[in-house]
């Protein structure tokens, strides 16, 4: 079997996920588990308590394996706002500033996915007045999500309602694709 | 005027209000992490930044009313006694972190004490809401509405696929935290809530004490939160803390008139026991009174007490914590004489002595 992240290296670790409940298969390379975030050395406890640490540790260790060069680049990551350096964040467990999340974007995702259950986009709320056409945006993108599901579930009557509900949102912003092959 | 109320009053004025569920959930409350896209963030201790942002919110906000949050308070953390910033950690109003916090900390309380804003936190900004009962959704409703209209005054930390950028990577995404303050009393009596604990904690959620992370579970009361805040909406965070408390629930009302059933005599003699330890008790530790309240507290949802009302306890529960018992004293007390003052103050409140 092969790793279902890289698709090269064969799947050496093979394991099942429960997230809030749901239950998946994982089967990925020893690399790509450390990398993706998906396990922890084994000296390290996997605990609430020393998660962040955890995570920070795991940062070091990638080092190891790059023989120096992640070194170089670590070196490099500081916030131009803050000047908070990646070593620091690493060490506090925290941002310094907004910036910052520009800064080390590079290397939050392994981060974000262990704190997250295997998450790295938000999902939720965007603020009222500054969002601007993100929230045409989101709406569309709930739309499809829904008409995905309707289709699923063959309640071809509710996703025509809903594939309308998308068209009309698409012209109102001008979006020249009517979506009518869906 | 209103520091003196927050500060004399056990009860928040919203907890008077009985809530759905109020036999097993005392109160639901969100919170969310924002914080503002041009200033660094309060762990660098940036005095100048963190003053200009504690200026704003006072100039802008004080005195101020959003819907049923009437007149904020605005409250610097520096202006307060250690008693008083207790107290306000003993209701629930700020965090012990605020608390401790230098210069720049300020709290922002509306009179009835639902919403609390805290500024300059580990977050330029933490707001909470509370609701009385289980009303999870209505808290988050309002928390939303109440969030809108502080982003019609400031720009948010707040990127398109991250969300709200909180300073720790644990709140990023919704900023979020959703949880109810539980009242397991049968669960834990059956010695059940130890073997569910994991279970909960396998579902992305958190089990703490009354007074938060590391605190125990003091009245066998509980809070149940979400851990993770990126990759899901508000919305959908909400329903699944909700479909494990809701399960929770109807697992204590079952053991609890299963006991009723089965043991009533036993159940009746352990409430009436601990009714008379607070109602004629000289001195008195908290985890003694705490207990007690517990039990007291089962026995008026059980109809077993009849004319003590059922939030006479939730205000129990702050007046015998050791900021409160200070705060009434106007001084610094020993333990001796908080156990004293603590034994006297309930038996003033339950007037079982005529």
């Amino acid at each position: 079997m092969e790793c279902q992240e890289c698709h090269q290296r064969p799947a050496t670790l093979h394991f099942t996920q429960v997230i809030n409940g749901n239950k998946t298969e994982v089967h990925v390379c020893e690399v790509c588990a450390k990398e993706k975030g998906y396990m922890t050395y084994p000296e390290e406890g996997y605990s609430l308590h020393n998660l962040l640490s955890g995570l920070f540790n795991f940062d070091t260790t990638q080092l190891k394996n790059h023989q120096g060069q992640a070194f170089k680049q670590e070196e490099e990551l500081t916030c131009p706002k803050c000047k908070m350096t990646f070593t620091e964040f690493k060490s506090v467990g925290k941002f310094g500033c907004a910036t910052c999340y520009e800064t080390f974007s590079s290397r939050l995702d392994p981060i974000l996915r262990r704190v997250h259950a295997g998450n790295t986009k938000h999902a939720g709320k965007i603020p009222k007045r500054q969002g601007g056409d993100l929230h045409t945006k989101k709406q569309l993108e709930d739309y499809k999500a829904e008409l995905q599901h309707l289709i699923e579930t063959e309640a071809f009557e509710e996703a025509a309602k809903v594939r309308d509900s998308i068209n009309a949102l698409k012209k109102q912003t001008g979006d020249p694709e009517t979506g009518e092959n869906s | 005027m209103t520091l003196q109320q927050f500060m004399n009053e056990a009860i928040s004025p919203w907890m008077r209000e009985e809530g759905p569920d109020s036999d097993i959930i005392l109160s639901s409350r969100i919170r969310l992490a924002r914080n503002l896209s041009d200033f660094t963030y309060p762990i660098l201790e940036d005095q100048e930044s963190l003053e200009e942002i504690r200026d704003f919110f006072e100039k802008e906000y004080e005195h101020q009313t959003f819907q049923d949050y009437e007149d904020f308070s605005f409250i610097p953390i520096h202006n307060l006694t250690g008693i008083e910033r207790r107290v306000l950690v003993e209701k629930h109003l700020i965090s012990p972190h605020l608390a401790k916090r230098g210069n720049a900390a300020a709290a922002m309380i509306s009179k009835n004490e639902q919403v609390s804003v805290m500024i300059n936190e580990e977050d330029h900004l933490r707001i909470q809401l509370y609701f009385p009962g289980y009303q999870l959704r209505s808290a988050l409703d309002k928390a939303f509405e109440f969030d809108d209209w502080l982003e019609e005054k400031v720009n948010y930390a707040f990127d398109e696929t991250k969300g709200y950028l909180t300073t720790c990577p644990t709140n990023v995404g919704t900023g979020m935290r959703a949880s109810v303050m539980m009242h397991l009393p049968a669960l834990t009596m059956t010695k059940q809530m130890n073997q569910l604990l994991p279970a909960i904690n396998q579902l992305g959620l958190v089990v703490r004490g009354i007074y938060g992370e590391g605190s125990e579970a003091l009245g066998n009361i509980f809070q149940i939160s979400n851990q993770i805040t990126l990759g899901k909406s508000e919305e959908d965070i909400v329903e699944d803390l909700k479909s494990v408390v809701d399960q929770l629930i109807q697992h204590e009302r079952k053991i609890r008139s299963r006991m009723m059933e089965h043991s009533s005599l036993h159940l009746e003699d352990r409430i009436y026991r601990s009714y008379g330890v607070l109602g004629y008790s000289r001195v008195i530790e908290s985890k003694e009174a705490a207990k007690c309240i517990s039990n007291v507290r089962l026995g008026i949802d059980l109809g077993i007490i009849k004319d003590t009302p059922q939030n006479i306890l939730s205000e129990l529960m702050t007046l015998i914590q050791p900021g409160f018992l200070q705060q009434y004293a106007k001084r610094e007390l020993t333990t001796k004489e908080r156990d004293i003052l603590r034994a006297s103050l309930i038996r003033e409140r339950l007037q079982l002595e005529k």
